[in-house]
């Protein structure tokens, strides 16, 4: 009996919930479109950005180095720069993204360069802006392969070999596959997006059943019913989770496609991007089974939550209000995961939220802590456990339920 | 059969301290009798009301619903009760079809009985021409209807009504006044709350007047009129309330 009352609220809120059009939107139309406009549309925008960047001819300026026209005129030559003296205001400039950058020549450079014992080049740039950083890097190579040359023609000069000063070479190699180097890089974020929407899908079903209800006035039809008020919970719980992991599904299946069609536009957009940075954009598809099931518990820990907030809510407005303050402290926690360095330790695998991001993280990653994995799904499924139990509380209490 | 002991229903409120809602609540009402629980607004009406239909639990006292406990088997009494108030809303996005089916499928009936009930309410109320358009297209009559359907999906032997005339015009409020009537004549055990008085003269056998939470009267129109030598109910019931609150 108990179990028929369940699902017959269960099937009244699915029905109900497919013909609301802000549940759908929420649900099913925004995880799927997501992850396409993430991955092309910002991936593809990215590369245009960084290959038009890479293109320019960067405008650069020398200040000083009157004395050492050989270096500024081998400068002009690399056809790397666009070369010009340095104006009074060239700092300035260089603030307000007029020129790139600027390099600074000691005075008696190239007379020093002979001896071997040249002052230190400075060079000045705009941190953290793109083409700044490009044009500073390329002066860097400028400058070091100057010194490469200047060291080898002094050693010829004294008869030893080039290999004196360069002993022997530094090389690197990536012995990852591909899924775990794309899991790796894209994991945090892959983790971070999927837990999001398992709380985007939650929150409109969530507010919708609860604070929706009552303020519609339908919550005291249904009250006058022979449900007990655990099975009215319990089938309206079962929707919110429902809109939860379909959120999740739609996004994890968006995911897939998309990557695949990203894997075969090779040479375009965000793929062709992604594997001119040397960036594999694949996904180990076991690390996405993992998520899925990692996300089941704390689906059912935001979707209680969240329905007992709701629940508190008089109007739709009102549950909007105290839903937002949850989102936010939810999201938090897979901010601080997607971070680099911060990493899957015993007492971070006990914090809500944080530990499912950062054990996704390492699923999709090829890294598979079945310790961790057993601890974060058991001690999640008890945080999701108290949090329904607390929303069927809250659900009898008629200080929540009349609250007017 | 509605039979209230001593009912008693305390709210707490920050502000206003200890709410009475219900004080020392006692009445019986028998089938095929219609009971009339007269008020003011905030006179204990719905929190009366909302006891019997084990939406609220009393704080002291209790009552018998149909042959079972308001405290102990609350899932029993609504099984028993149909509870129809102007706060009872439909789900808009359901059809007036889906609306009763679901209020059938959770009183326990089967599905072939089902359809035959929800016919059977469609023949009676004339809801076949919208029985399966969406709750929000239906007109104030029709959303009535519906939720009259719903109230008697699962044929309860008690009705209880709070205020269901609220907010209706004349023509949809004297349909729930003949609706009432029909249930006291199939012999519904029948409690109406309400605050006109002409509804109360036209439609009780026995008139109970609350007022601050607490029954202040009850008997049959003329024991009232009698009691408070009103010249009518009106007259009568403003005597009877402030008379007590003189005291």
């Amino acid at each position: 009996m108990i179990r028929r009352s369940i699902g017959t609220i269960y099937a009244k809120e699915l029905a109900d919930s497919l013909r609301d059009r802000r549940t759908l939107v929420s649900t099913l139309l925004v995880p799927t479109l997501l992850m396409p406009v993430l991955i092309l549309g910002i991936g593809t925008l990215a590369s245009r950005v960084f290959s038009r960047a890479r293109q320019e001819v960067p405008r650069i300026m020398v200040v000083g180095g009157a004395d050492s026209p050989g270096v500024r005129a081998e400068l002009e030559r690399s056809g790397k720069f666009r070369v010009e003296t340095a104006s009074a205001d060239w700092k300035r400039l260089i603030s307000d993204r007029k020129v790139r950058a600027a390099v600074e020549i000691p005075e008696g450079f190239e007379r020093a360069l002979e001896s071997g014992s040249a002052p230190p080049v400075t060079l000045y740039d705009f941190e953290g802006e793109l083409n700044s950083g490009l044009a500073v890097g390329q002066l860097r190579n400028f400058f070091t392969g100057l010194r490469e040359r200047t060291t080898a023609k002094i050693l010829a000069a004294r008869g030893l070999p080039v290999s004196v000063a360069r002993p022997f070479e530094v090389r690197q190699s990536n012995v990852a596959p591909p899924e775990k180097t794309g899991g790796n890089l894209v994991g945090g974020i892959l983790a971070y997006i999927i837990i999001t929407f398992c709380v985007i899908g939650a929150m409109y079903p969530a507010m919708d059943l609860a604070a929706g209800e009552k303020e519609r006035g339908t919550m005291e039809t249904l009250l006058c019913s022979p449900a007990s008020r655990t099975d009215i919970v319990l089938g309206k719980f079962l929707m919110v989770l429902t809109g939860s992991l379909a959120a999740v599904a739609c996004s994890l299946i968006s995911l897939v496609v998309t990557l695949a069609v990203v894997g075969g536009a090779l040479g375009t957009g965000a793929g062709g991007a992604a594997r001119g940075a040397g960036v594999s954009m694949t996904v180990d598809p076991l690390g996405l089974l993992g998520v899925l099931a990692m996300v089941i518990p704390v689906s059912v820990l935001f979707s209680a939550v969240l329905f007992t907030v709701s629940l508190f809510a008089k109007s739709y407005k009102e549950a909007q209000t105290y839903a937002q303050p949850v989102v936010f402290i939810g999201i938090i926690p897979l901010g601080i995961g997607t971070l680099p360095g911060i990493n899957l330790n015993l007492p971070l695998a006990l914090v809500p939220v944080l530990n499912i991001s950062l054990v996704c993280k390492e699923m999709l990653s090829g890294v598979w802590h079945w310790g961790y994995i057993a601890a974060i799904f058991a001690t999640t499924a008890v945080y999701a456990a108290v949090a329904l139990a607390l929303a069927v509380r809250m659900f009898k209490s008629e200080g929540v339920l009349f609250r007017t | 059969m509605i039979e209230a002991r001593l009912l008693t229903k305390v709210f707490r409120d920050r502000r206003k301290g200890e709410i009475r809602g219900a004080d020392g609540v006692s009445f019986r009402v028998e089938p095929g009798r219609i009971y009339g629980l007269l008020g003011a607004n905030g006179a204990g009406k719905t929190t009366t009301l909302r006891l019997l239909a084990t939406l609220l639990r009393p704080t002291a006292g209790t009552a018998t619903v149909a042959g079972h406990d308001i405290v102990r088997e609350p899932e029993k009494v609504r099984a028993h009760v149909g509870f129809l108030a102007a706060s009872t809303a439909l789900y808009a996005r359901l059809t007036a079809r889906e609306m009763i089916a679901y209020f059938g499928r959770l009183n326990g009936l089967g599905e072939p009985e089902l359809r035959a009930r929800i016919r059977a309410l469609a023949d009676e109320l004339g809801m076949h021409d919208f029985l399966d358009r969406r709750c929000d297209k239906l007109s104030t009559g029709m959303k009535q209807k519906t939720s009259i359907a719903r109230m008697l999906v699962h044929d309860p032997q008690v009705m209880i009504f709070d205020e269901p005339t609220l907010g209706l015009d004349v023509m949809a409020s004297r349909a729930i006044v003949e609706f009432v009537r029909q249930c006291r004549d199939r012999g519904k055990t029948v409690i109406y709350s309400t605050h006109v008085m002409s509804e109360a003269e036209k439609l009780c056998d026995v008139i109970g007047i609350i007022h601050d939470g607490r029954l202040r009267a009850e008997g049959t129109l003329g024991e009232i009129l009698g009691l408070a030598g009103g010249a009518g109910l009106e007259e009568s019931f403003v005597r009877i309330v402030t008379a007590e609150g003189r005291e």
